[in-house]
């Protein structure tokens, strides 16, 4: 009967350890599968990483031939007189050809030459006009010339085309290979950083083609949205939070701004084709529209971050502020709105993403279109990275692939600033109460 | 700071509007319309822009129908000038554009675009019929005299000579234009060829459904609009078949091989040629009342028919177009530079 008693806290049964171990074993478990879900998010972000990056790496360089161009009075300017329009409509692509002639005199016959030329892209008359038109001193001098190969060229030099494959199937031919050899040999073959592709507008070459255009494109696009979907929204939540009475009528409001937050964003590109191009005549194509339909689209997700940001913070500020006789409109625009700023911008960001990442509803107002000139202004005919991205995807000439992949980094790194941004400001000015 | 930012952005906003509604005149020529002719167009557009004073034309990819449907919605700046087609205007759509104003369409074919079956070259070589294809594709097939779901799943079931794989075809879907000219220039002529079929024709409904049904148990599988995706898809697997334009074969030979249709192989010269029988012809349709409004339409239009773009070596060549035969596309080149209208 006096045996002690061991504190009841202590003590532990068999049905009661093995409880615990059970509870052990559970969390363990839902430890290892939260790891692993960890573990397999980052497997398939790395998978595509890795995929986008291996096929896109090679469009950021380009391969041209060094080749001597004499830039001859007789074809560029006949009469002397070196007059702008006269340099412009000169055959710049003659001298091009000329140049790669004299490297190959050997070279007969209207195919073969046909054969030579096409190693030369065709965007090489362009390249000589820009020299020109930069130094018409250069006209009657012999310069050596980093002429843009053509894509196929380009692709065979990268090692995407097999050599040993029968000639037939090989987009570069077996004459071409010997050229190609014998200026690699004279080491006229130069790679280079492809600066076309962050400079020039779409185009159907792919060793010409650029994503200046539609970055242009998508800025002015954005600029609209922004421009609208932020003051609106801002106005929209400031009044549903802080003055609007709650009734049945601000559910409703409310309600609905949450259900459009969900709708597929092809509807507001049907919306915006009825109103804005069919009823108010705005112009096809062009960012003012794009910016205006993504801005309806932005508009619930900005609403709704910033009424959850002005509801974060405390009534204790309104109490005092309204205390010392503020006026309500005061009240929101010194204290409650600058508090909640930090929140409305992570918001107006996180939409302005996705908004940047939108091809749907810019299908329906025309702006998946080629487009080569780069856009210069809101009312100019504008396409936006990821309809580029699309349009080039869907092209059959192998080296867009490459450009696609590219594309993408692009864009991918724009979000990934934005939203770096977002987090930024988060972490900056965020208060915690 | 705030406030300012407010205005700031109320002004870039009203300024938009009225920098939209100053601008009405258009110098920029617009086109619509078909994918399959959107990478020419595409081309002409940039070579035009860049060989003349002009802008460079827009050129959206709407497909065919809705391109038309634009196009003959209105006469204007607000509407497009010039719509793409891989097939010829319908005569309703023809009526539709009358009402709407649209009186004057120039028509103007350019060439011709080829519709392979290719597979990988790792696969066994494939030799078919229409007939063959039918019998692998449609929903239904005849079977001793009667119509019965299709019982086959390998090749060699439709005919010994074939190989001994899996029926696996890869496909565009139904909203595609390559879709329909598969169907009308393979399916239909290949049920045609079915006595039992033949004999349906009383019956409209249950003649187009024997014809145009492709089955649905997973032998035919719609694999989107991109031709590219096709192309890699039948790498992975060396089997299946795909169906795609010619342009896609032409660029990917090093690793896909056309199957032959009726003993012709896909080639440029088979389709330049008319010997090779799943081909259509492009066109495109020019509103004549915007010539001389939107400048620079009649140069683009002749820019592409020109020699140098649609000719036998053009850079349209270069870019998978089979050009039309020297006659037809002499004439065509006169009529399309006269701009003399379609009549129906």
């Amino acid at each position: 009967m006096d045996e002690p008693v061991a504190p009841r806290g202590l003590q532990v049964t068999d049905a009661e350890a093995a409880h615990v171990r059970r509870r052990y074993r559970s969390e363990r478990r839902f430890r290892l599968l939260g790891a692993g879900a960890i573990v397999m998010a980052l497997t398939m972000l790395a998978l595509l990483v890795t995929s986008i990056v291996s096929t896109g790496w090679s469009a950021f360089y380009q391969h041209s031939l060094k080749l001597e161009v004499y830039f001859d009075p007789a074809v560029i300017d006949p009469d002397g007189k070196r007059d702008p329009d006269t340099l412009r409509s000169a055959n710049y692509t003659s001298l091009a050809r000329a140049a790669l002639k004299a490297e190959f005199p050997e070279v007969e016959g209207r195919r073969d030459i046909r054969a030579l030329n096409g190693l030369l892209s065709n965007g090489v008359d362009i390249q000589l006009l820009k020299m020109v038109q930069a130094d018409p001193e250069i006209i009657g001098q012999r310069l050596p010339v980093e002429l843009i190969a053509s894509d196929d060229v380009d692709s065979f030099l990268k090692g995407f085309i097999d050599r040993d494959e029968q000639e037939s199937n090989r987009r570069v031919k077996d004459n071409e290979i010997a050229w190609l050899d014998a200026l690699e040999a004279k080491d006229a073959v130069v790679a280079k950083f492809d600066a076309l592709f962050w400079t020039s507008g779409d185009s159907r070459e792919p060793e010409l083609a650029g994503f200046w255009g539609a970055m242009v494109g998508s800025f002015l696009t954005l600029l609209v949205t922004l421009g609208l979907s932020f003051p609106i929204g801002i106005l929209a939540a400031v009044y549903l939070e802080e003055f609007a009475p709650r009734n049945k009528f601000t559910d409703i409001i409310e309600v609905n701004i949450n259900n459009l937050a969900a709708v597929p964003s092809i509807v507001f590109g049907l919306l915006g084709l009825a109103v804005f191009l069919n009823f108010f005549g705005l112009p096809r194509s062009a960012p003012l529209v794009g910016g205006m339909v993504l801005a309806l689209m932005t508009l619930p997700t900005i609403i709704i971050a910033s009424r959850a940001a002005l509801k974060a913070v405390p009534p204790s500020i309104r109490e005092a502020a309204l205390g010392i006789g503020a006026s309500k409109l005061q009240v929101v625009t010194h204290h409650v709105l600058p508090l909640a700023m930090p929140g409305v911008l992570t918001g107006t960001i996180i939409g302005m993403a996705q908004a940047l990442g939108e091809t749907a509803p810019l299908l329906m107002i025309g702006m998946v279109a080629f487009i080569v000139d780069v856009p210069g202004g809101i009312t100019d005919p504008a396409t936006v990275m990821p309809v580029q991205i699309y349009l080039w995807a869907d092209s059959p000439e192998r080296a867009f692939v490459a450009r696609t992949s590219a594309g993408i980094m692009a864009l991918l790194g724009f979000l990934v600033l934005m939203n770096a941004l977002a987090v930024l400001l988060r972490k900056r000015f965020e208060r915690r109460w | 700071m705030f406030k300012k930012t407010l205005l700031a952005t109320a002004i870039v906003a009203v300024a938009g509007v009225a920098a939209a509604s100053a601008a009405s005149a258009r110098d920029q020529i617009r086109i619509v319309g078909s994918s399959t002719v959107f990478p020419f167009s595409t081309a002409v557009a940039e070579n035009f822009g860049k060989t003349t004073s002009f802008k460079t034309p827009v050129v959206e990819s709407t497909g065919s129908g809705g391109g038309i449907k634009l196009f003959c919605t209105g006469v204007g700046v607000d509407f497009p000038d010039i719509t793409n087609s891989s097939r010829r205007i319908k005569k309703s759509e023809v009526e539709t554009c009358a009402k709407n104003g649209v009186k004057e369409i120039v028509e103007v074919r350019v060439g011709f675009d080829g519709i392979a079956l290719g597979q990988s070259k790792a696969g066994a070589d494939l030799a078919v019929t229409k007939k063959q294809i039918f019998m692998a594709l449609a929903k239904q097939v005849p079977v001793d005299g009667k119509l019965v779901a299709n019982p086959y799943t390998m090749w060699n079931q439709i005919s010994a000579e074939l190989p001994a794989t899996k029926i696996e075809v890869l496909g565009p879907p139904p909203t595609s234009g390559t879709r329909d000219a598969f169907v009308e220039l393979v399916m239909h002529e290949g049920a045609d060829e079915f006595p039992e079929i033949k004999a349906l024709k009383g019956d409209k409904a249950a003649y187009a459904a024997a014809r145009e049904t492709m089955r649905e148990d997973g032998a035919f599988i719609e694999a989107g609009e991109n031709d590219n995706l096709i192309v890699q898809k039948l790498e992975a697997n060396p089997t299946a078949v795909g169906i795609f334009g010619f342009s896609f074969l032409d660029q990917n030979a090093d690793k896909i091989k056309g199957a032959t249709i009726g003993g012709i192989s896909p080639t440029f010269e088979a389709i330049a040629d008319g010997s090779y029988g799943v081909s259509r012809s492009l066109f495109f349709y020019v509103k004549k009342a915007h010539v001389g409004v939107v400048p620079g339409i009649k140069e683009y239009v002749s820019e592409f028919v020109s020699e140098k773009a649609a000719g036998n070596e053009g850079y349209l060549a270069d870019k998978g177009l089979i050009p039309l035969p020297d006659a037809e596309r002499a004439e065509m080149r006169k009529s399309a530079v006269s701009m003399s209208p379609l009549s129906m």
